[in-house]
């Protein structure tokens, strides 16, 4: 299956490539195939692709082909050229990070009116949502680590055994060296800046991948960033399945990856082949678990904040489902049906405070879940849907069959299933025969509830009583397990992401113990015991037997 | 030797463990570590016996490579287990009260731990004292090469372990295949790049994060010394970083030297003197040094010595015994860099030393190949020390000795780049084996309106003033004094 998927992904590359190459360099010039904004069903980084949209992919480029065919060539050009600025020692400097950093504050200071601009072209994203969960997230990332910086970079002190005495030790947090970033469509601002700001807070020169699902944000990023920061060391390659096959060849010092796990596969693949480590931040379906006992009214707007207020749905720690009982569903239900109304007005399809799907191709996959036998008969409310302006209604269906598509895959839009259980511990059991999700919550008054959730459910992160924040709250990692990533990253769990930790060791020559030395002797080995055992005690009672034994220190 | 089938199941019944909960309890997951604590301790004797067969490792060398070390790190983990295992807070701004945020390290399920047969009970079980300590279940494959060690796993670990949570399953590349074809929750692999490819490339399918634990060659920069006895201390520790370690076959053992030309002369005596201080004149007759594991290594190291050029440049020892396969200390003056021993990784006692007209061009020479596991540095100047700490990159570095850094319990220990990824030993192991769940409780009140649509002007300003943690700003909003 991965091996299948990959060949494909190759062979999509080789495709593109043998269109044209172009040696002359492209340091000043931003690459983007013309394609990418015709052909909306094309999602190699984010979510899927079929081979029907690669097919498409293809034909487009044979027929458009362009001057600005990013091939494995560039590629490997592009990553020599960081890999001599990296070299080159000024990415390590404290003064040159911050300067980055300052850079993309500003950018983001600035050019704020553009950025909301180029979001509502791609997600029709509301101006406040943008605000909220892409420009403030990023400014408060790169703000957070301008002033960290200085505390992240710091070694830090270990202890050291008895064993070694006289010695001391520290931890130095070196950059990895060039990185890759591959980037997402649903918060094309934020998952491509986020990541960049921790490669660069930690010392790396770093190239980032922006969505093409995201086209208007995509050119934006690289436009700006050409803009704001040091080029020799931060670079933005756009495209699509061809230009990531490229850059995904080159042997890169990390790989952080956002989007799904069946394009996780294809990075890690290539990633083993150079045993690159990979960061990758997926999805999975997010549940929701609502006991009886809560403020209804406050845990409905909270999951309408964490479901429809993020990006409509299309967010990776989005609810996914809900699970209630049975006698609380239809009150559930209610309370939804007035929040939403008060929060979108009566008739959704008209909201301006709600984002639309990315495209055709996302559309098409949501309205085959909805029109599943047995699944359209579920629907409570919503449904409604405008293919020209790429809409769906907020949609809350109540028991829908487990075994259909909609249960069993990431739904990544404005749909919300509810499953409604006997009592809340068989809910355990539903979240648990699913793979591990990125997020999970709880809305409960019953501290036992809660407990058992804790410990009962593994997922990335989770809350209590309401839904996402744990994502902007820096001290906490963010990242998922299983099926839905490995890694994490936020506030210093960024820097952690792109640094490597190299353990020093000082040792004086004092204190030269040649019990370590041969030849050895049965002596030795009492000694050994004692030295090892960490014991100051034992050690001198060793030490003193060793002396008046047969034998010799030999100095 | 398990069918598929048969492995099938018995992960089958590990994952039931896993799922009853059962290793999660810290009372499970102490009384695992004790349990391994009295399986080295009774069973000392039947190591360094297997150590012998398989190496012929002393049991001095035995004790401080192999048992000593998993003793001590065992004890730093049952003395520390409960701090780690405590949930940390994560604090949270003021605009979050009264909300409270935590991350738990809880464990991932069923891990993989697949050892290497240079020290074949250490990189078994010290990887396996953080699976357990993180409260997994596992399975450990002792590398095959060490035959008598793996089989005393395979025997010894279920009379002392769990048998339902932990079981060793060994066997040769055929068991390990199988094996990397299942679904696992975490992969831990010691051994070479090569294998750790296979091993990463595997994983992807189940999307298994892995922690692979290569080697590399690594360097040692040694500086010219005024103080004699300095010197002598230096010398013997070298000596103790490259044959004591397993002769030669450590992955943290000095690969090769980097000596100013005007020095190498009097640190090759030093070197040959202390050789014989340590085994003799013959040290073929001396029990305290290792054997190469197997035929197949022996022929790949003596290969290494076949180039002409390389042959030339043996300043000492260099005698080979095939049928006892040992390979006496070895030391080369100035072998060509393109020849095999200066381009792979040697993992053998032969040691070459190569001169550079200043000290200071070694971080050019170590920059110019992949990173090692470890670069070791013996100097004084301090200058020089800065410049190897922020110029050069490596798993681990190494003041004025070798080795050692391997037993700091407080250190991680890992590579980076050519010589893998993931870090272990102490806490770090704990973490390795642990995912961190990050947990944030909030309340039903008090709410802010300002969180919803209807998106307004008025919300805007608050949302801006709260990200920029503007909490006066805040408070002039709600009382209508500032737009």
């Amino acid at each position: 299956m991965t091996s299948l998927s990959l060949e494909f992904f190759h062979s999509c590359s080789a495709g593109a490539g043998s269109t044209k190459a172009f040696p002359n360099s492209f340091s000043k010039r931003r690459i983007r195939p013309s394609h990418i904004q015709t052909h909306v069903s094309l999602s190699c980084s984010s979510r899927i692709f079929s081979s029907y949209s690669c097919s498409a992919t293809l034909s487009s480029m044979a027929e458009e082909v362009e001057k600005q065919t990013f091939d494995v060539e560039r590629a490997a050009l592009l990553v020599q050229e960081l890999r001599g600025s990296f070299n080159s020692g000024k990415t390590k400097d404290y003064e040159w990070r911050i300067s980055q950093l300052k850079g993309i504050a500003k950018m983001v200071e600035e050019k704020e009116q553009e950025i909301i601009q180029a979001l509502h072209e791609d997600l029709s994203k509301p101006e406040s949502e943008a605000f909220v969960s892409e420009i403030s997230m990023t400014k408060g990332s790169c703000k957070l680590a301008i002033k960290e910086l200085n505390r992240w970079m710091m070694p830090e002190k270990a202890k050291t055994p008895m064993t070694t005495y006289p010695s001391s030790a520290e931890i130095i947090s070196e950059p990895l060296g060039v990185v890759l970033v591959i980037s997402t469509w649903n918060y094309p601002f934020l998952l491509s800046l986020d990541p960049v700001i921790g490669a660069v807070a930690a010392g790396n020169a770093v190239v980032l991948k922006p969505s093409e699902i995201a086209p208007a944000t995509s050119s934006l990023i690289a436009k700006l960033l050409e803009e704001y920061v040091d080029n020799s060391a931060i670079r933005v390659v756009e495209g699509a399945v061809a230009e990531t096959s490229a850059l995904l060849e080159q042997k890169w010092d990390k790989i952080f990856y956002t989007g799904s796990g069946r394009v996780g596969r294809i990075v890690m693949a290539a990633a083993a082949k150079h045993l690159t480590p990979v960061i990758l931040e997926l999805g999975g379906k997010c549940p929701v678990i609502v006991d009886s006992n809560v403020n209804l009214q406050v845990a409905a707007r909270r999951i309408i904040a964490g479901k429809w207020g993020c990006t409509n749905g299309q967010a990776c720690i989005a609810p996914d489902y809900i699970v209630t009982t049975k006698d609380f569903a239809p009150k559930l239900i209610d309370a939804l049906r007035d929040e939403l109304e008060e929060f979108f007005g009566k008739n959704p399809m008209e909201s301006k405070d709600l984002s639309r799907i990315v495209n055709a191709y996302h559309f098409i996959r949501l309205t085959k879940l909805l029109d599943e036998a047995k699944v359209s008969d579920k629907i409570v409310l919503g449904g409604q849907r405008d293919e020209k302006q790429l809409k769906i209604a907020p949609t809350i269906l109540l028991d829908v069959p487990e075994e259909s598509l909609m249960m069993n895959e990431e739904i990544f839009g404005p749909l919300l299933p509810i499953l409604a259980v006997e009592n809340l511990e068989d809910g355990f059991d539903v979240i648990n025969s699913k793979s591990k999700p990125l997020a999970a919550y709880l809305f409960t008054n019953n501290e036992q509830l809660k407990k058992h959730f804790v410990r009962d459910i593994s997922a990335g992160g989770m809350l209590i009583n309401d839904t996402i924040l744990h994502l902007t709250v820096s001290t906490l990692p963010f990242g998922g397990v299983g099926e839905s990533g490995m890694g994490s990253y936020h506030g210093k769990f960024s820097f952690d992401a792109f640094s490597h930790k190299k353990a020093v060791l000082y040792r004086s020559f004092d204190g030269d113990a040649s019990v370590r030395y041969p030849p050895y002797t049965p002596g030795k080995l009492r000694l050994l015991k004692a030295l090892m055992s960490g014991n100051i005690i034992v050690i001198i009672l060793a030490l003193i037997r060793w002396l008046r034994s047969a034998d010799k220190i030999d100095q | 030797m398990e069918a598929k089938e048969g492995m099938e199941e018995s992960l089958a019944g590990l994952r039931e463990t896993f799922k009853s909960g059962r290793t999660r309890s810290l009372a499970w997951r102490k009384s695992q570590l004790r349990a391994l604590l009295d399986l080295l301790r009774e069973n000392e004797e039947r190591i360094f016996k297997a150590l012998h067969q398989d190496l012929g490792k002393h049991p001095v060398e035995a004790f401080r490579d192999e048992i000593g070390v998993l003793e001590k790190s065992t004890n730093f983990c049952l003395s520390h287990l409960e701090e780690w295992m405590a949930p940390k807070k994560g604090p949270l701004p003021l605009l979050f009260f009264p909300t409270k945020g935590e991350v738990l390290s809880e464990p991932l399920g069923l891990v993989l731990i697949i050892a290497s047969w240079n020290f074949p009970i250490s990189l078994a079980l010290d990887p396996l004292i953080g699976a357990i300590s993180a409260g997994n279940t596992a399975v450990v494959k002792p590398s095959e090469l060490a035959p008598a060690c793996s089989s005393f796993l395979a025997s010894s670990i279920p009379l002392y372990l769990d048998t339902k949570a932990i079981k060793v399953i060994d066997g040769g590349q055929d068991v390990g295949e199988k094996l990397l074809q299942q679904k696992w929750d975490k992969i831990f692999f010691t051994g070479s790049p090569r294998v750790g490819r296979v091993v990463m490339s595997a994983a992807v399918k189940h999307l298994t994060p892995v922690t692979l634990e290569l080697g590399g060659k690594c360097p040692t920069i040694f500086d010219s010394f005024p103080d004699s006895r300095d010197l002598k201390v230096a010398v013997k520790r070298i000596l103790g970083g490259k044959w004591c370690a397993c002769s030669g076959q450590a992955c943290v053992g000095i690969d090769y030297l980097l000596v100013e030309e005007k020095f190498a002369s009097t640190l090759i005596d030093l070197l040959k003197k202390e050789l014989e201080k340590f085994y003799g004149e013959n040290p073929k007759e001396s029990n305290s040094i290792s054997r190469i594991i197997n035929k197949q290594q022996f022929r790949r190291l003596s290969d290494l010595l076949k180039d002409p050029l390389v042959r030339a440049s043996i300043v000492h020892g260099g005698s080979l015994d095939e049928d006892k396969l040992f390979i006496e200390p070895t030391i080369l003056l100035n072998p060509p860099l393109d020849a095999a021993i200066m381009t792979e990784e040697i993992f053998g006692p032969l040691l070459p030393i190569i001169t550079l007209n200043n000290i200071e061009e070694s971080i050019e020479f170590i920059n110019s190949r992949p990173k090692p596991l470890a670069i070791y540095a013996f100097t004084t100047n301090e200058t020089l020390k800065r410049r190897i700490i922020s110029e050069t990159s490596s798993g681990s570095l190494t003041f004025n000795d070798t080795i050692l850094q391997y037993l700091c319990d407080a250190l991680p220990f890992g590579g980076v780049g050519q010589s893998g990824f993931g870090r272990y030993h102490g806490k770090y192991s704990f973490d390795t084996f642990s995912h961190e769940k990050a947990v944030l409780r909030r309340p039903f009140f008090p709410e802010l309106e300002a969180r919803y649509p209807p998106w307004n002007d008025f919300k805007m300003n608050f949302i801006r003033l709260a990200y920029s943690f503007h909490y006066l700003g805040i408070i002039l909003l709600f009382l209508g004094l500032k737009r």
